[in-house]
């Protein structure tokens, strides 16, 4: 086949209290409401997003962390009941999702010839991650979509950010080739926040905004620097900076998530757009798309 | 005794399924198995597994869901299998260990939710040590900001509440030693230890348990994380957890049961017999702690700042407000003062000794460090009635008459006469004569309670205590 492309890739964060906040139907807590700087970037994600035409969704979530390889979920339909281990308070979400396992084991076989350690989960027992859940959820509640599911291999605490970047930079090269051979269009997720210091305490009201705001100064200019990369097309600026980033903000992409997107799209230099920023329990989380499809439509 | 032993155990699902792979994963089931006899054998009517699988941002999680069910599948070895689980816990106990934990001042909660996702370490260390589930369980999570002084609290905590149950526990620590796997998939006749030089630190570790040293591999903990451990979320900090709830000795007897290469990570069973080896000496490195003062919330910009520049922690419900100043105790010849009992609201010290006798001064329920009052303060800063707990602030008020003793190389049984102070005879002699009868009134001092207008903070209760201490 050919043809195929990323139409858009995008900064995707997974707070499971953005889904607790919406109290959909598949979530058992409910709440008055919160976050809605967040949710309402995701409204603005979401709206975007429905402009174009998409086949197929893939995402990449650090909360399916591998130690060993990179693993894609590898039969076509998983079915289950999600529990956040750390906020089990908020999210215990019902899920139902369809995977696109032709394009997962296309990008699988590019990332074993690109010398990746990679692997299908076929065990139907499996328990999908809450951050893949959390991040399908709130770009397509009404999963419309099949997915691609990619674990985070996590080579960051193995060996350096350095190599994570490295064998990112090759999965996410990967996942553009299987995506441009599969002839079908994609919108690509990573599914990470930005500075990732929590609060230890939680109030009584999990959404009492009147408690919520990022935990240092130092935290809040990282992420303020890192959007600034994003929304004026320096990618690569940026991920030179991302050792000292992750390492200094304690930031969620050490799961390699971002790295990952930014190299499937081809280190993009057109500048993104910044859906939405927010603090979550004192995280930093931004909503950022790169509209692939716009770009290409301009240059054409 | 509390604790009847103690284990260390792999958290790699490997033994659980596929023991006939290679002869070590074989040889660490055996092991497991051998654990579960010694913790039959010990009479252990509780088991409690501490599991760096499971991390926690919110304080410390405890399972309370008294029959948790589910199919799990590791996150990397899928292939290997579903680990099918079905345990009883204690969910009573949960509790108790919760309140426990809050009394020293942890933040602490307890999770009952139905498809819970127990992690891998205590799902594979329940099903092999506790097959035929017959014993009741607690887990409790590995808080990611936890320091030594938490995590000795946390265990202090348990041991809390373990007391006050009556409980023998076999405690579990589930963790690797080294816990470097290979990076990409081998075959099990190929598992080895990754390197050299983590065989030769696992080996080094097994060497000092197998002398019973528990407390100095807590002491080496850190060196130990950052010679062998790839930084991933949980530190090497089973050990503070495990040590501390052996009284930090290093006279224990041990016994290496196995160890084993899992995809490279250092896997053993370990026993830890709270017998004494005859030999052994405590080297204190690091203070002892006994409640937690707050270090992790040194982001938290509502905790109020201490006169000594360090963080204080976030004041809770229960704090008194502002009440009479705190002094230091007063020291002298006789004097008999700790940091484990709240610091007086004059001139005086916590206790006094004349010859073999002992007197303390009174003593209430604010908690050491803290000042916060278990079970609440009787009223607000206004002055405004509030409910509060006689009950907590009853057995909180023990606590601090043991503790006071405890310093002065004495215990509960020791005491020989108490006079008992309180604000409200009608509405709290009941509740505080229930928590008596459950402690001081099994040793059996003489007791004199009496109704007085007020106490000088806003608590319930207050005992003056006379003990005779041993030779
Ligand atoms: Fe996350």
């Amino acid at each position: 086949m050919g043809g195929g492309q990323i139409v858009a890739g995008c900064l995707a964060p997974h707070p499971p209290h953005l889904v607790y906040a919406e109290s959909p139907p598949q979530n058992e807590p409910k709440a008055e409401g919160g976050w809605e700087q967040l949710r309402w970037g995701y409204d603005r994600l979401r709206a975007s997003l429905a402009e174009v035409e998409h086949d197929v969704v893939v995402i990449l979530s650090p909360h399916w962390q591998t130690y060993v390889g990179t693993h894609f979920l590898g039969l076509p339909r998983f079915e289950g009941f999600s529990v956040d281990p750390v906020f089990p308070n908020l999210f215990r979400y019902t899920y139902d999702l369809s995977i696109d396992l032709d394009l997962a084991e296309g990008i699988h076989a590019e990332a074993m010839s690109a010398g990746l350690d990679a692997h299908m989960m076929r065990n139907p027992d499996f328990r999908v991650d809450y951050g893949t859940i959390t991040t399908a959820h709130l770009t397509d509640p009404s999963w419309s979509k099949p997915l691609v599911v990619i674990s985070s291999n996590r080579s960051r605490h193995y060996y350096s950010v350095e190599v994570m970047q490295e064998m990112m930079a090759e999965l996410g090269r990967a996942t553009r080739k299987a995506i441009e051979a599969s002839g079908k269009r994609a919108v690509v997720l990573a599914s990470n926040s930005l500075s990732h210091r929590h609060f230890t305490t939680e109030p009584e009201v999990p959404e009492d905004m009147s408690h919520e705001h990022i935990t240092s100064h130092a935290m809040h200019l990282w992420d303020m620097r890192i959007i600034d990369h994003m929304i004026n097309g320096r990618s690569k600026q940026l991920l030179d900076e991302m050792p000292e980033f992750t390492d200094q903000a304690i930031a969620e992409t050490d799961g390699g998530a971002l790295t990952w997107l930014l190299h499937a799209l081809d280190l993009p230099d057109y500048n993104a757009t910044l859906h939405g920023y927010g603090t979550v329990i004192g995280t930093g989380n931004a909503i950022v798309e790169w509209p692939a499809w716009r770009h290409r439509e301009d240059s054409a | 005794m509390t604790v009847v032993a103690s284990f260390l155990v792999p958290v790699h699902p490997h033994p659980l399924l596929a023991p006939e792979a290679n002869e070590g994963y074989g040889r660490l089931r055996a092991a497991f198995e051998e654990a579960a006899a010694r913790i039959e054998a010990s009479g252990a009517d509780l088991i409690i597994v501490y599991s760096t699988t499971w991390p926690s941002i919110i304080g410390h999680q405890i399972q309370a869901d008294p029959n948790p069910v589910w199919n799990l599948v590791d996150h990397d070895f899928h292939d290997l299998g579903t680990m099918h689980y079905d345990f009883q816990i204690d969910a009573e106990f949960a509790h108790a260990w919760r309140d426990a934990a809050e009394q020293r001042g942890l933040t602490a909660r307890t999770v009952n939710y139905h498809g819970f996702p127990i992690d891998v370490g205590s799902v594979v260390s329940l099903s092999l040590l506790n097959r035929n589930n017959r014993i009741p369980a607690a887990i409790v999570s590995s808080n990611v900001y936890a320091n030594r002084a938490e995590t000795t609290v946390l265990a202090k905590s348990c041991i809390d509440a373990a007391q006050a149950a009556g409980k023998k526990v076999a405690v579990v620590a589930a963790m690797s030693l080294s816990n470097r796997m290979f990076t990409r998939r081998i075959e099990p006749e190929d598992d080895r230890i990754h390197s050299l030089k983590d065989d030769e630190w696992n080996s080094k570790i097994l060497q000092f348990l197998g002398d019973g040293r528990l407390e100095d591999v807590g002491q080496l903990s850190r060196t130990i994380h950052n010679q062998i451990r790839v930084q991933k979320v949980v530190a090497f900090k089973p050990m503070w957890f495990l040590s501390a709830m052996n009284d930090h000795r290093n006279d224990l007897t041990g016994e290496v049961l196995a160890y084993e290469a899992l995809h490279g990570a250092g896997g053993a069973v370990v026993h830890l017999d709270p017998a004494s080896n005859g030999k052994g000496d405590k080297e204190y490195d690091e203070e002892d702690v006994e409640v937690f003062g707050g270090d992790r919330n040194v982001l938290d910009t509502e905790s109020d700042h201490a006169e000594d520049g360090t963080t204080a922690p976030q004041a809770p419900a229960s704090s008194p407000g502002s009440g009479p100043a705190l002094w230091d105790p007063v020291e002298g010849e006789d004097a008999v003062n700790t940091d484990t009992a709240p610091k007086p609201v004059g001139a005086y010290p916590h206790a006094r000794r004349v010859g073999d006798m002992l007197y303390l001064s009174g003593v209430g329920p604010r908690q050491p460090g803290t000042n916060a009052i278990p079970g609440g303060p009787i009223h607000d800063e206004a002055g405004q009635p509030l409910d509060y707990d006689i009950k907590a602030q009853t057995q909180a008020v023990v606590t601090n008459v043991e503790r006071v003793l405890k310093e002065a190389g004495g215990s509960l049984e020791d005491v020989v006469d108490v006079t008992s102070f309180l604000v409200d005879m009608d509405r709290d002699f009941a509740g505080y004569n229930e928590v008596w009868a459950e402690t001081l009134g099994k040793v059996g001092p003489t007791r004199t309670t009496l109704a007085i207008r007020a106490l000088p903070t806003p608590i319930a209760v207050e005992m003056k205590v006379v003990a005779h201490l041993p030779k």
